[in-house]
């Protein structure tokens, strides 16, 4: 995808049909979806600083035999240390800084790496719900 | 703008249209508030505390979805009317978007009613 925001919509209801086919209720599905789409805005804004027409990669993995919806989230902005994306404190009432303390407590697994070839990329999972088989 | 007066505007996907009632001034979203339109609802909140308007309610019944962009929006605006004693009042949340202030722990922050017009009571 395209790093503009207009662009975001199309994300959010690829996400929220993926979450639904793997059985995660109303509340979780909006969850994971903000949970995306922060992080895809947080590379718009802080990777690639607002420029509209760099690349975002987004590959979906549903696997049964895992039990966990992953998303990997890849941008060519430039690469970091992964301790450089932290959230702020809470207790902080500010505007800003929100989006990646919403990813963590959301998801189970939020990971960011060096990507192959420069960038970051983010791992982002949630265990399918129990008793939500063929997946 | 005049009491009584109601205008709209949308902004991208996002509509706004304010009106008011009972004393208050109620603005009703209508649609995603994302990075791509924060900034559009940011001006026009940002003229509603210039205006230094005493009751701002938020109609966020048409609301499916806020994104932190939002969220941080409000939080500017909420600061922007206490400081000069006003108040802000969001009214009709979804369960999906209520969920986004509770994970953000600002759902203490923020006064939040069922309807537009338990907002405007207070």
């Amino acid at each position: 995808m395209p790093s503009d925001p207009a662009a975001m919509t199309f994300v959010r209801v690829l996400v929220e049909k993926a979450a639904a086919l793997c059985g995660f209720d109303d509340k979780q599905i909006g969850g994971i979806v903000l949970a995306v789409d922060e992080a895809c805005t947080n590379i718009i804004r802080h990777q690639y600083e607002n420029r509209h027409d760099e690349r975002i990669d987004i590959a979906v993995i549903a696997d049964e035999a895992d039990g966990r919806l992953r998303f990997i989230i890849r941008d060519y902005g430039p690469t970091r240390e992964a301790d450089d994306f932290r959230g702020r404190d809470l207790a902080d009432v500010r505007p800003g800084g929100l989006g990646l303390h919403l990813i963590r407590q959301i998801m189970d697994t939020v990971e960011y790496s060096p990507a192959d070839g420069g960038g970051m990329q983010l791992e982002l999972a949630k265990g399918v719900p129990a008793g939500v088989e063929g997946q | 703008m005049a009491f009584g007066n109601k205008k709209d505007k949308s902004a991208g996907r996002l509509a706004i249209s304010q009106s008011e009632q009972g004393g208050a001034t109620v603005v009703k979203l209508g649609g995603e508030v994302d990075l791509n339109v924060s900034p559009v609802l940011r001006d026009h909140l940002k003229s509603l505390v210039q205006e230094q308007r005493k009751v701002v309610v938020l109609d966020m019944s048409d609301v499916p979805y806020i994104d932190s962009s939002g969220v941080a929006t409000l939080v500017e605006c909420l600061q922007g009317v206490s400081r000069y004693g006003g108040v802000l009042r969001l009214a009709a949340l979804g369960d999906r978007t209520r969920s986004v202030f509770e994970i953000s722990r600002l759902d203490s922050v923020f006064a939040m009613r069922p309807t537009v017009e338990e907002a405007i009571k207070g």
